[in-house]
C-alpha cells in the first residue's frame, strides 16, 4: 500500500495513512494488520498494528504506533509515496453493535492501546450510542488524538505523572465517573485490562489484547491463551485470529 | 510442470517445494490465500497421543535474521488430527506428510502406527529433534542409538515410508543421520531448529517464557546446507532440506548441497503466498540455469567433481 501522510504525533509517536485495495477488506473497529517494516530479512517479522481508522470510499485507512524497537523504528522512517507491504485486515475486532443505539459506552484505552477506539467511538456515535472515552497516558506529552476523541463524546484524560488531567490511572476516573454506562470496550496494557476485569466484569466488558506473534494468521499456535471455562486444560484461544478482542472472561489474562 | 515433478520414497510430488511442520497449522489458515493443491506436500503439525498445550506465552521472539520459537508441540492431539485435519485436508489432492512426536518410544509408536492408517497421509516424519519439550524429544535426536531404536520401532508399525528428522544440536551430524539409516529409515528429513535464547534488556530476563527456543529463518541456512552437503555423502536414503528457505534461488541451493525436495517453515509467517511464489519462479530460473529437470540440481556441489573425473570425451 502506498504512504499517503506519515507524521509524528507526539515525541515517537507516529500518524501513518497509507492508501490501497485492502481496505475494502476492513469491516469492523479493532481489527489489526501486520506490517512488513523493511524489505528483505531484517528484522524478520511483521509486526502488529491496530487498524486506527479506515475509510472504504477513499481506500485509505490510519494507524498510530510508537517507534520503540528496531522495526518500527525503521516504519518511522517510511516517507510519503513509498510502498508499505501490509498484511490484513486480521482478527477480529470490537462488536459494535452490542452497543444499543441510546445507550452509553464507555471506551477505555491506555498509552498505544488508544488508537483503535477512535474508529469505533465514530461508528458507535454512528449508531446513536452516546460515547465516554477515558484515555491514560505515562504524561502530558505523550497525548494524543485528545482532539478528535473530544469531538465524538465526553474525553476524560489520565497521566501517570499527573502533568494532565487526573492524576493516575484510567481506574481512577473511572471509578469517580457518575454517569451510568452498560457496555466498555477497552484496549491497552495487560495490567489495565486485568484491572478493569477485576472491577467491571458484571458489565459488558470487551477487551483488546496483546501478545506476541509469529504468523498473524492462525497458523503457529505462538499467541495462544487458555480460555475463562478450563483455565488449565486444553481449551485455548489465539489472540491473533480468534481475538484480539475477547469478551472478558472469555480467555485467561 | 513436469521438470519439477520429483519421486520419493511413498511420494509423488508436482512440485519440490511443502510447508515445513508447525509453520502452516493444518493448512487451514493458509487456504484463504491460495489453493493448498498446488503444492508438492504438506508437512502437518507435529502430533502427540494426546492433546498438548505446549508452553507459556511469549513462545516466539525475533533474532537477526531469523526467530526464537517454544511452541512446546501444541496439537489437538491424535484423535482430533485424524478426525478432524487430516479429514479437512482429505479435500485437496495433496499428499501429507504426518510429524510425529512425543516423550517416549511408545507415544511415537501410537502415532505412527494409526497416522499412517488415514489414506492422505503418504509419509511420516519422525520429530525426535524438538527442542521444546522437556522429557524425550530431543534426548532422541542427539543419541545414535536412541534415535536408531525409535526409527525401527516405528518402521515395525507404520503403514507408508518413514522419514527421519534430524536435529542440528549434534556435533556429528553424519553419524546420527547413518545411524536412523541403518535402523530403517526412508529418507531424512533435515534441519530442525538450533537451540537458542534471547534476553530482555530492560528485566535481563529470557524473553521466551521457556527460556530457550528452536532458531530459525535465513539466520540458520548455511548450517542447514553444510549438514545437508556432509550427509548426502554419506547416506543413501533421499533428504527433503529445510532452514531458512524463501526464495527459488534458496531451493536450488539446497539442492546443490543434496537435497531432493524442499521444506518452507519461518518464510510462510513472512509472506503467506511464499510456497506459490516458489513453485512459480522455479521453471524460470531452471531455464536461467540450464538445467532441464530440478533433480539434475541435487548434490551438484559434490557430484560436479566426480563428474569431471570420470569424463572421458
Ligand atoms: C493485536 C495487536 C495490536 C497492536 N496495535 C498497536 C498499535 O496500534 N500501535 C502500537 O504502537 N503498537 C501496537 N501493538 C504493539 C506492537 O506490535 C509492538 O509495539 C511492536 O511489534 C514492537 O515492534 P518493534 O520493532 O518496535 O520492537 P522490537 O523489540 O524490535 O520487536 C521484537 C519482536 O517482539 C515483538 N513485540 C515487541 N513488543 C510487542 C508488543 N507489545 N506486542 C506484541 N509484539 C511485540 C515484535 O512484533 C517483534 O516480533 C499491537 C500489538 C498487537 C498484538
Ligand atoms: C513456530 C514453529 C513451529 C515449529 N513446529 C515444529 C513441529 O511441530 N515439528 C517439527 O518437526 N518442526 C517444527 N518446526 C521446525 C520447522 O519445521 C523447520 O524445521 C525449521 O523451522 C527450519 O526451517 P525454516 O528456517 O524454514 O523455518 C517449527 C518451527 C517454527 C518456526
Ligand atoms: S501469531 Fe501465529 S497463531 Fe497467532
Amino acid at each position: 500500500m502506498k504512504v499517503l501522510t506519515h507524521k509524528e504525533l507526539a515525541p515517537s509517536i507516529f500518524e501513518l495513512t497509507l492508501q490501497g485495495e485492502l481496505v475494502s477488506e476492513m469491516k469492523q473497529p479493532g481489527q489489526f494488520v501486520q506490517v512488513k517494516t523493511t524489505e528483505g530479512a531484517e528484522p524478520l517479522l511483521r509486526r502488529p498494528i491496530s487498524i486506527s481508522s479506515y475509510n472504504s470510499s477513499e481506500k485509505q485507512f490510519t494507524m498510530i504506533y510508537r517507534a520503540e524497537g528496531k522495526g518500527t523504528t525503521l516504519l518511522s522512517q517510511r516517507k510519503q509515496a513509498e510502498a508499505v507491504d501490509i498484511l490484513g485486515p486480521l482478527g477480529n475486532g470490537f462488536p459494535v453493535h452490542e452497543a444499543k443505539e441510546g445507550e452509553t459506552a464507555l471506551l477505555v484505552g491506555g498509552g498505544i492501546g488508544v488508537p483503535p477506539l477512535y474508529q469505533l467511538s465514530q461508528m458507535l456515535v454512528a449508531n446513536g450510542v452516546r460515547v465516554i472515552h477515558v484515555l491514560g497516558f505515562q504524561t502530558k506529552s505523550a497525548i494524543f488524538y485528545e482532539k478528535e476523541f473530544s469531538e465524538l463524546g465526553d474525553t476524560h484524560i489520565a497521566t501517570v505523572d499527573g502533568s494532565y488531567g487526573t492524576k493516575g490511572f484510567v481506574t481512577t476516573v473511572i471509578d469517580k465517573l457518575e454517569q451510568e454506562f452498560a457496555t466498555i470496550f477497552s484496549c491497552g496494557p495487560t495490567p489495565m485490562l486485568k484491572a478493569l476485569e477485576a472491577g467491571y466484569g458484571e458489565k459488558r466488558l470487551y477487551l483488546s489484547l496483546e501478545e506476541r506473534m509469529g504468523c498473524g494468521i492462525g497458523a503457529c499456535f505462538a499467541c495462544v491463551c487458555h480460555t475463562g471455562d478450563d483455565p488449565t486444560g486444553f481449551s485455548y484461544k489465539k489472540v491473533c485470529s480468534d481475538g484480539p478482542v475477547f469478551r472478558a472472561g472469555e480467555v485467561i489474562l | 510442470m513436469s521438470r519439477l515433478s520429483v519421486e520419493l520414497p511413498g511420494l509423488h510430488l508436482k512440485n519440490p517445494v511443502m510447508p515445513a511442520s508447525g509453520c502452516f497449522g493444518f493448512g487451514r489458515e493458509y487456504s484463504q490465500f491460495f489453493n493448498l493443491d498446488i503444492l508438492g506436500a504438506i508437512m502437518i503439525k507435529a502430533t502427540t497421543p494426546e492433546p498438548r498445550f505446549g508452553n507459556p506465552t511469549p513462545r516466539v521472539a525475533e533474532t537477526s535474521s531469523g526467530m526464537l520459537n517454544a511452541i512446546g508441540l501444541q496439537n489437538p492431539g491424535l484423535e482430533k488430527v485424524i478426525s478432524e485435519e487430516l479429514a479437512w485436508l482429505g479435500g485437496y489432492d495433496v499428499p501429507i506428510i504426518a510429524n510425529v512426536a512425543g516423550s517416549q518410544i511408545t507415544d511415537y509408536v501410537k502415532v505412527a502406527s494409526d497416522i499412517s492408517k488415514v489414506p492422505n497421509v503418504k509419509a511420516l516424519e519422525l520429530n525426535i529433534s524438538c527442542p521444546n519439550v522437556k522429557e524425550g524429544g530431543i534426548a532422541f535426536g542427539t543419541v545414535p542409538e536412541v534415535a536408531k531404536e525409535v526409527t525401527k520401532a516405528v518402521k515395525e508399525v507404520s503403514s507408508v515410508p518413514v522419514y527421519v528428522k534430524l536435529s542440528p544440536n549434534v556435533s556429528n551430524i553424519v553419524e546420527m543421520a547413518k545411524a536412523v539409516e541403518e535402523g530403517g529409515a526412508d529418507g531424512l528429513t533435515m534441519i530442525n531448529t538450533l537451540v537458542g535464547m534471547r534476553l530482555d534488556l530492560k528485566t535481563g530476563k529470557p524473553i521466551l517464557s521457556n527460556r530457550t527456543g528452536g532458531l530459525s529463518g535465513p539466520a540458520i541456512k548455511p548450517v542447514a546446507l553444510r549438514m545437508i552437503y556432509e550427509v548426502s555423502q554419506q547416506v543413501s536414503i533421499p533428504i527433503i532440506g529445510m532452514g531458512g528457505i524463501a526464495t527459488a534461488e534458496d531451493v536450488i541451493e539446497f539442492f546443490y548441497a543434496g537435497a531432493s525436495a524442499v521444506a518452507v517453515g519461518t518464510a510462510n509467517f513472512v509472506d503467506p503466498f511464499v510456497c506459490p511464489t516458489i513453485i512459480e519462479e522455479l521453471p524460470k530460473l531452471l531455464d536461467e540455469l540450464g538445467f532441464d529437470h530440478i533433480s539434475e540440481c541435487t548434490g551438484r556441489s559434490w557430484k560436479q567433481n566426480e563428474a569431471v573425473t570420470n569424463y572421458r570425451p
